[in-house]
């Protein structure tokens, strides 16, 4: 009573709180200016890929009519598939254009002008005709796509007021394209080609599907081996191995594992995988191997961390009745453990579709066009292809790698959500 | 008095420390036996040597003899998993499966293959409830999860899972330390009631309570054994000067 009588004392009390509530405010705001720098930064560069890849998601055609001949396109005149798919489709698109602009004469002026368009309008076409081969012998209007220069004039990103010599697109074309535009012969739509086709050495035709497959086999080899070998090692580290000189020698060593750098590991693929064993380069069979043995210490760490974190309340209830050991671990701890080991497994599993130095080295890096069916196919992962693309010299290259990355960044996303989901539901179980 | 289970100087080491120095006691079959001593005394040890709960306790050593019926416990021909499943065990904290209260108390016959089909084994589950005194509070329940119920009705449950494999001795460690008075009184009712069929043995630091269930009490003090006997005699004339210190909350 005394203490709280004294206004001396009172006010030395006051001035102390004050000063801690100072300190703890200042606390709390260096914890936002933290987190803002940090999402400041996040946007940033999602900002940048954005900008850069949505261009990507989007390819420029012509519209114009197409005088399907039958002489060009049946070279056997009986509508066959087969003789259909040795037709020539090269000269009714180069047709179309030149119906379009009649003025175009001498050869260069000529080769420019069917510059305009991209291969693929001629493979599009030999679909639509093998689809409907009803139309031969009349005119259709038909989407031709245009080249990857042209695509980037219409969307605006050719600067014309840079000397004609010194960009991809004449100005020739630019009069033509511009005319088209005028006309609205020229459409904008979803470029679907960049998820249902594989690598192009042209832009406008490369898409993601290859490298998606590839990323795929990769990752269900790497999640079929490090999954039940990760949880297998964990239990026994965890539940069973004696407490010796062997198992903290294992133990040290399985923690300097997780530390290696990947390329370590590619290295060992080279070696031991390709050289030794005979398995085939570029392979996603020996890239999941790979990463799997990069991801297994993740898994296993994070398993035994689920694992030591089940209360040694519930193991002693599972013994106190009579459970022998294994029998409490399998029904009682792994089942507590899992959503974490999961969450593990994931997260290892996100680092392994972001992984590029150790499929290098096992030559996931070629140039693959054909798409990958099976885990012993030649094929590539989407980091990879990123990489391949932002190394090609076209421009239009560069907002497919954009893309990429936003698909990339998707498939993360996609994993991350699926770990926080799987864990809301098998925790909530009870 | 019948024996059920007997240690003969029964020594425990944790590593290189002694918890327990030659501890003879004899536990009398359909009797509670209660265990009260300071804190560290080595009581909860004890307990968990008649089960051989210490087996899972690194570094833990064991010599002397324990007999369950005049077997030995430490017999290593013997099924250790049958031994637990003949000497059930509820702790000091509850700590039911985090499954549905049917499945905390199925677990253990289901494990020894105890029932045959669905109906026995919910008739099973079902008396061990309502032996544990918690049916009528969860029978319209059943599939919620052990862990929804409240504290007192945590450690009831863990006393239906204990009975529900028909152990012959149950070992309680402190099972009231996290209750109320009126969850106290439910358990130390129930702990009577189940005299007629276990042996009991119970650690316990309120003196009351060793009073109140206890048929035969056992103090100890530095892993030793300073007096036994019979509870009214143990509370109302110890043979021990010590004895009667802690009971008297003189020291302790
Ligand atoms: N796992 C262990 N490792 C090492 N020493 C232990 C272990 N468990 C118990 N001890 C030691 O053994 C002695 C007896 O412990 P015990 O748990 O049996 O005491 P207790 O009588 O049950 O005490 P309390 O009333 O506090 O529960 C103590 O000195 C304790 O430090
Ligand atoms: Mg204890």
């Amino acid at each position: 009573m005394t203490s709280s009588s004294d206004p001396q004392r009172l006010d030395r009390a006051d001035a102390r709180l004050r000063r801690r509530y100072r300190a703890e405010r200042l606390f709390q705001a260096s914890g936002v200016a933290a987190i803002a720098f940090a999402v400041g930064t996040l946007f940033l560069l999602l900002g940048t890929v954005v900008y850069q890849g949505t261009g990507a998601f989007v390819e420029s055609v012509a519209v114009l009519p197409v005088a399907l001949d039958a002489g060009a396109l049946d070279p056997d005149g009986d509508r066959s598939p087969e003789s259909l798919a040795r037709g020539n489709y090269a000269s009714p698109v180069r047709e179309a254009l030149r119906a379009r602009f009649p003025e175009a004469s001498g050869r260069r002026e000529k080769r420019a002008l069917a510059g305009l368009l991209s291969v693929g309008a001629e493979y599009d076409l030999r679909d639509f005709v093998l689809a409907h081969p009803e139309a031969i012998g009349t005119t259709v209007e038909r989407p031709l796509l245009l080249s990857d220069d042209a695509d980037l004039y219409v969307r605006g990103d050719v600067d014309v007021d840079v000397d004609e010599s010194d960009r991809k697109v004449s100005d020739a074309q630019v009069a033509w394209l511009d005319a088209l535009v005028a006309r609205g012969q020229v459409e904008r739509r979803f470029n679907r080609r960049l998820f249902t086709s594989g690598d192009s050495r042209e832009p406008e035709l490369a898409g993601l599907q290859g490298a998606i497959r590839g990323s795929f086999l990769t990752l269900l080899v790497t999640l079929l081996l490090s999954f039940p070998i990760g949880v297998a090692a964990a239990l026994y580290l965890e539940e069973f191995a004696p407490r010796n000189r062997l198992t903290d020698f294992v133990e040290v060593n399985i923690n300097n594992l997780a530390a290696v750098p990947s390329i370590v590991f590619g290295l060992l693929g080279l070696a031991v995988l390709l050289n030794f064993l005979g398995l085939p380069r570029s392979a996603p069979l020996v890239g999941g191997i790979v990463l799997a043995l990069m991801t297994l210490p993740t898994v296993i760490i994070a398993g035994r961390a689920a694992l030591s974190a089940v209360p040694p309340s519930i193991r002693e209830a599972a013994l106190g009745v009579g459970a022998s050991h294994v029998q409490a671990v399998l029904h009682h701890v792994l089942p507590q453990a899992l959503p974490g080991i999961l969450t593990g497994t994931i997260i290892g599993m996100a680092r392994a579709l972001g992984e590029t130095a150790p499929l290098l080295m096992i030559g996931m890096i070629a140039f693959i066009v054909d798409l990958p069916t099976s885990p012993t196919d030649p094929a590539t992962v989407l980091p990879v292809q990123i990489y391949l693309w932002s190394d090609a010299p076209e421009r239009a290259f560069q907002a497919r790698m954009g893309a990429a990355i936003i698909v990339l960044l998707g498939f993360l996303v996609v994993m991350n959500g699926a770990a926080v989901a799987l864990r809301r539901r098998f925790e909530s179980r009870y | 008095m019948k024996t059920k289970m007997q240690t003969d100087g029964l020594d425990v080491f944790y590593g290189e420390k002694q918890a327990l120095f030659g501890v003879d006691l004899q536990i009398g079959a359909n009797e509670v036996t209660a265990l009260i001593g300071p804190s560290g005394c080595g009581k909860s040890t004890y307990l968990r040597c008649l089960n051989r709960m210490n087996d899972v306790v690194p570094g833990c050593r064991v010599s002397g003899r324990v007999t369950l019926d005049g077997e030995d416990v430490y017999d290593p021909r013997l099924d250790v998993v049958k031994l637990r499943a003949r000497v059930g065990m509820v702790f000091q904290k509850p700590n039911p499966f985090p499954k549905s209260i049917y499945e905390n108390v199925a677990y253990g016959p289901r494990i020894h293959g105890i029932t045959h089909d669905r109906d026995e084994l919910d008739a099973l589950v079902r008396d061990s409830l309502r032996r544990a005194g918690l049916l009528e509070e969860v029978e319209d329940r059943l599939n919620e999860p052990g862990t929804s119920l409240s504290g007192g009705q945590q450690q009831r449950l863990c006393i239906a899972r204990a009975i529900a494999v028909s152990p012959e001795v149950i070992l309680m460690d402190e099972p009231c330390s996290a209750l109320d008075p009126i969850a106290t009184a439910r358990v130390e009712e129930l702990i009577d009631e189940l005299r007629a069929q276990f042996t009991i043995v119970i650690v316990t630091h309120s003196m009351q309570q060793a009073a109140r269930v206890s048929q035969r009490t056992a103090f100890f003090h530095l892993g030793r054994i300073v007096e036994e006997g019979e509870t009214t005699k143990i509370f109302t004339n110890p043979d021990q000067e010590r004895t009667q210190d802690y009971i008297t909350g003189r020291f302790g």
